[in-house]
């Protein structure tokens, strides 16, 4: 295992410095785009017992229909992402280059001027309330993890299908992404300094140490979940449209 | 701290600072004084060759020796007492061993006060590890980097501190008024050559170590026995000098990193040593103690066994703590892990080192007061790997790093004291900063003259490597004093080039006669210790010879500018101490008859 | 007896030639390698090009080093131990911070080996600059404070992450491949990688009384104008993840003293909790003000 991602990593490391953010630009417009596309134009996102994550939970929007009533859900895994510290490392990298890559070459190309940057002092400090919009996705994961349980109920009665399969991993991953978080390791644990004066600190010292774990993986976990929701959404459209069907296993 | 503006040309100007005390280095046992001698209200300025938190220290890796009996509860400062005495032979002098073993347990747990984070044991206390002819479980560590867990502490403990600290610069001289005592030194910074004259009612040299005179080392550039010179210049007496230790494990391939030290830890921790035959060829030189004979006996075995060819591919032996695994590595000897990974292409966890003795400390050093570390020489004091007597013949694994608390500590409180109680002025004639200065850039102005430092320090190592190694007798070192003689005969031709703006030529330049100096004084010695004892071991001779064992070689400038060497009787071991030995103990540390005299 | 003395001897001359014998060995004949090297002062500096025998296993010091002693004694180079254990030797190879000790000098196979000194930090000469900006800020960093008496009843489960923050051997590349401090130079305002791996195992010593997040917010810290953009972690050569265990922590609990509306609620409402007993310590419990 390790050989394989030294492997990978020489000729990784070899490539200019601009190919990788201009490639998290790319992937991270390109989500955007679809997503946006997806949520305004397409205001279908149910098949069977299949219902998007984009559209998880169900709204009744007073809205027009115009508007897609995933707008009132969305708001809060996108403020999960944008203010998680993997993707604010990802965006000033790629879209602020502040720095684009780690090499003095690189830096010599930051646009900034020494007195407009500020770092996450400004603007960005707003970033500091990654914490509530954490709370906020693990009450919508209740539902997505509802709806992964429904896509193994195809007319009522257990199944499962390659749809299914999508769900079940989509979440699995959407869990994985969430705790991994790094302010819930600081809430579970990071924020104690003596497990052994603190009550129930034994068992905040063990979930602080399988969260560590799982963060060290969050930038993993942050790009395989976005991935994973993009699938089973473009899944369920392609469902939709009549372009594939849903293949049986079980 | 401090730094200072660059000065060119031929004139060359110098500041004037003063303090109470002067400290030269800033390793655990300067750092330390440094601490105590602040906490007693006075000015206080460090001088190091390096960054603050550099110093060789930092290189200690297996653990502080102190008897808190955390692990084996029947451990006590006499039974660590005993171990360091045996150890050394009983060259040591007795009265710093036995203060070195009561106060080491107060010096680590002073540490943990100031932060230090050591392994804990499930009780939640200092956990400790066994280490090389310790008789229980001794060592405070954490991991393999105990060194740098203590600098650390040190250096932001005395950061906390008024002391001041001068980075990168070298002291070349110690003043002394007409009485003779100290009260001052010379010194420039590396960064510009700037000389400063520090004033100082005390001067406290803790530089370390001269393993640098050797060409496998396990020493950093530092170690050229700047601070050993000085005092002996002074006028200090030196003793033991003849005792270098050799670490029983140091890396041998690449050559780049030939003497690059592995930890006795890894020995503590399991490890085992093979020949090439694949036998466990300890069981031949200490069936006992197995590989956990003091290092001297483990030196020596891997020397023999090289030299009677059942040695590695590269000229070493086998290390193999594959056993342990990939993870009870990584949890015991990360360092290790990495160090061999990085530099040698090898991982520990499957394949075995390849190991060699290479130089690694130095027993003798300047002689001083076991109560106050002051020196024959008022005004002058002494501590760490650069004061003699503490370890006799052989040090044990870990006694170092205990040496440089408690004995710093002592060194600084017992310079406070002096300055406290002398209230005399620290003026000197101005000729003579005037001639040091002109001595000082003299390789550097001259125009003729053509010896390169860096090739004389090349060919005094390998001179020292090969006439004053592990294993010594008349002729070669008599051969090898004479090669040192002609490289001093050739010290006034040398000649540097480029300014004084950041110059190691230079700085080489300077450091070359002291490294010269501490060799001629160690080869010197050698050839008067004619017995097998310890670090000293005469092929010219059968074993220990008893009536050696009772006098220490005292080395000192005598009125020629020579290296004078006196025999000087070890005074009697008090009462409460011998009688520790009386309970059938062996007296000689299991080296008289046995099976190790056989080589 | 005289016949095993002289074998003896023999046999003691053999290990010592071997010392010389193995580098012939490893010296590969005829191969060299070449070293771009800046040299130069706070005035500014080119390029100087320098070739050398190659040796097997050599690193970027061992170069420089031969250069020093066979072609330019006064190239100044900072360096202690060799042996990636002190970090005196932190530079830059091809614009990467680097500790010259560690560097094979194959693993660059033919490439361009670019040797310049941390530009972070102001230049003295030749590779060494001016590191002496990091110990003003060690200065300022509130040090380990406790109220109780070593020896500390203190357990493995509480203290085993910190062993990584411990791990610094101060190279200062982090410090160094910081934009915050190198593009920027927010040497004032900002403390930089460095030294929030020191506060982080201050703030989470359990037995430590201090609070520094005032210190790392308002003070020296400045740790808000760091964008965890993870370059330090990237180049730390103790493999200390600087900014997941370091930085984001000490950010999260800067976030609980300033920036979580519920956390200051409950303050004003409860009293402060201590982190060490999660005892109720007092409205005012922040010693240090903030």
């Amino acid at each position: 295992m390790a050989s394989i991602t030294a492997a990978i990593k020489k000729p990784i490391q070899r490539l200019p410095w601009w190919v990788g953010p201009i490639t998290v630009t790319a992937v991270l417009t390109g989500f955007g785009i679809y997503t946006m596309v997806a949520v305004l134009f397409f205001d279908r996102g149910e098949y069977a017992n299949y219902l998007s994550p984009f559209y998880s939970p169900p709204v009744n929007s007073p809205l027009p229909a115009w508007l897609s009533p995933a707008i009132f859900v969305l708001w809060l895994p996108l403020g999960f992402r944008a203010t998680c510290y993997y993707y604010r490392k990802a965006y000033y990298r790629a879209f602020f280059w502040d720095p684009p890559a780690c090499s003095s070459k690189a830096q010599q190309r930051e646009p900034r001027s020494t007195e407009n940057y500020r770092g996450e002092r400004n603007l960005f400090v707003w970033n500091n309330i990654h914490r509530y919009f954490m709370y906020g996705s693990f009450v919508l994961l209740i539902f997505l993890t509802i709806d992964t349980v429904r896509a193994f109920l195809p007319e009522g009665s257990f199944g499962i299908t390659l749809g299914s399969l999508i769900f079940l991993v989509n979440v699995t991953l959407l869990w994985s992404y969430s705790l991994s978080c790094h302010s819930l390791r600081h809430i579970v644990g990071g924020r104690v300094d003596c497990y052994s004066c603190v009550t129930g600190g034994n068992a905040r010292r063990k979930a602080y140490s399988w969260l560590s774990v799982l963060n060290q993986n969050h930038a993993l976990f942050a790009w395989l979940s976005l991935f994973s929701l993009l699938i089973t959404d473009i899944y369920i459209r392609l469902l939709l449209a009549g372009a594939v069907t849903d293949l049986r296993i079980l | 701290m401090e730094r200072n503006g660059n000065t060119n040309g031929a004139r060359h100007g110098h500041e004037v600072l003063e303090h109470d005390i002067l400290i030269i280095g800033a390793g655990g046992a300067g750092l330390r004084a440094a601490i105590a001698a602040t906490q007693r209200g006075l000015s206080v300025g460090v001088v190091t060759k390096s960054l603050l938190g550099k110093a060789h220290t930092v290189m200690a890796e297996g653990g502080v020796a102190a008897a808190l009996g955390n692990v084996d509860s029947e451990d006590g400062w006499q039974t660590h007492f005993m171990d360091t005495l045996k150890a050394g032979k009983f060259l040591n002098n007795w009265r710093m061993a036995e203060l070195f073993a009561k106060e080491a347990p107060d010096r680590v747990y002073e540490l943990e006060q100031w932060g230090a984070l050591f392994n804990r044991t499930p009780e939640g206390k200092i956990s400790q590890r066994p280490f090389g002819a310790h008789t229980y479980t001794r060592l405070c560590h954490v991991g393999d980097r105990t060194g740098l867990e203590m600098i650390r502490t040190l250096q932001e403990r005395t950061l906390a501190t008024e002391a001041k600290v001068y980075m990168e610069t070298s002291v070349t001289k110690l003043f002394q008024n007409d009485e003779g005592r100290v009260v001052g030194a010379l010194a420039y910074t590396r960064e510009a050559g700037k000389f400063i004259h520090f004033k100082a009612k005390a001067v406290i040299v803790a530089t370390g170590g001269w393993g640098r005179i050797y060409k496998v080392t396990s020493n950093s550039w530092e170690g050229t026995g700047d601070g050993v010179v000085l005092a002996y210049n002074a006028g200090a007496e030196l003793v033991d000098m003849e005792m270098v230790q050799f670490h029983p494990t140091g890396m041998v391939w690449p050559p780049g990193v030939r003497g690059l030290l592995v930890t006795e830890g890894v020995r503590g921790e399991g490890g085992f040593l093979r020949n090439s035959d694949g036998e466990r060829f300890m069981e031949n030189y200490d069936a006992e103690r197995m590989e956990l004979s003091s290092r001297d006996v483990v030196a020596r075995a891997n020397y023999t066994e090289v030299t009677e060819g059942r040695g590695s591919e590269h000229g070493g032996v086998f290390l193999d703590i594959t056993h342990l695994g990939y993870n009870g590595i990584m949890k015991k000897l990360p360092t290790m892990y990495e160090q061999f990974l990085k530099l040698a292409d090898i991982d520990i966890s499957k394949e075995p080192m390849e190991v060699f003795p290479t130089i690694h400390y130095t027993m003798g050093g300047i002689k001083v007061d076991p109560e106050t570390c002051a020196t024959n020489v008022p005004g002058l004091y002494a501590a760490g790997e650069v004061g003699g007597g503490l370890h006799g013949a052989n040090r044990l694994g870990g006694n170092s790093l205990s040496d440089l608390l408690v004995f710093g500590r002592r060194a600084g409180e017992g310079a406070a004291e002096y300055v406290k109680g002398n209230g005399y002025s620290a003026e000197i004639e101005s000729s003579v900063v005037e001639d040091e200065k002109k001595r000082v850039v003299h390789p550097l102005e001259r125009q003729d003259g053509d010896e390169n430092p860096f090739h004389l320090q090349q060919e005094l190592q390998e001179a020292m490597m090969e006439h004053a190694n592990l294993m010594r007798n008349e002729d070669s070192l008599k051969e090898g004093l004479g090669k040192i003689l002609a490289i001093k005969d050739r010290l006034p031709n040398v000649k540097v080039h480029g300014s004084t703006l950041f110059n190691p030529g230079w700085h080489a330049s300077q450091d070359i006669h002291n490294l010269v100096q501490v060799s001629e004084i160690i080869v010197r010695a050698a050839l008067e210790r004619t017995e097998r004892r310890g670090a000293q071991w005469r092929l010219d001779y059968d074993g220990p010879d008893d009536e050696l064992g009772k006098i220490n070689f005292i080395v000192k400038r005598d009125q020629q500018g020579e290296a004078g060497i006196e025999k000087r009787e070890i005074p009697p071991m008090p009462d409460h101490l011998s009688r520790l030995f009386d309970d059938g103990d062996d007296k000689h540390g299991g080296e008289q008859g046995g099976k190790e005299s056989q080589f | 007896m005289e016949e095993q003395e002289a074998q003896q001897k023999d046999m003691a001359s053999k290990a010592h030639a071997d010392v010389h014998a193995d580098e012939e060995d490893a010296a590969r004949e005829g191969e060299s390698y070449k070293l771009r090297i800046f040299r130069g002062d706070a005035e500014g500096g080119r390029e100087v090009e320098y070739e050398i025998p190659a040796v097997e296993g050599m690193v970027v010091l061992d170069a420089i080093l031969y250069i020093q002693a066979h072609q330019a004694g006064d190239l100044a180079v900072r360096w202690n131990c060799k042996a990636a254990h002190c970090g005196s030797c932190s530079a830059e190879i091809n614009g990467k911070p680097k500790l010259l000790c560690k560097a094979r000098v194959e693993e660059y196979g033919g490439q361009d080996i670019r040797v310049h000194p941390m530009r972070a930090f102001p230049v003295i000469k030749d590779l060494v600059s001016d590191v002496s900006w990091n110990y003003e800020v060690a200065r300022s960093t509130i040090p380990f404070t406790t109220d109780e008496q070593a020896p500390f009843e203190m357990y493995e489960e509480d203290v085993e992450r910190l062993y990584e923050p411990k791990k610094c051997i101060e190279c200062f590349m982090c410090q160094d491949v910081c934009h915050v401090l190198r593009t920027h130079q927010k040497h004032e305002e900002f403390a930089g990688p460095r030294f929030f791996v020191r506060n982080q195992w201050l703030e989470m010593h359990p037995k430590d009384t201090e609070r520094r997040v005032e210190y790392l917010k308002e003070g020296r810290g400045g740790i808000g104008y760091c964008n965890i953009t993870k370059c330090c972690t990237e180049v730390c050569p103790a493999g200390i993840h600087i900014t997941d265990n370091s930085i984001i922590p000490l950010k999260e609990r800067v976030a609980d003293e300033y920036y979580d509306p519920a956390k200051w609620l409950m303050r004003k409402i409860r009293g402060r909790r201590s982190p060490k007993t999660g005892q109720i310590i007092g409205r005012n419990g922040n010693r240090n003000g903030g």
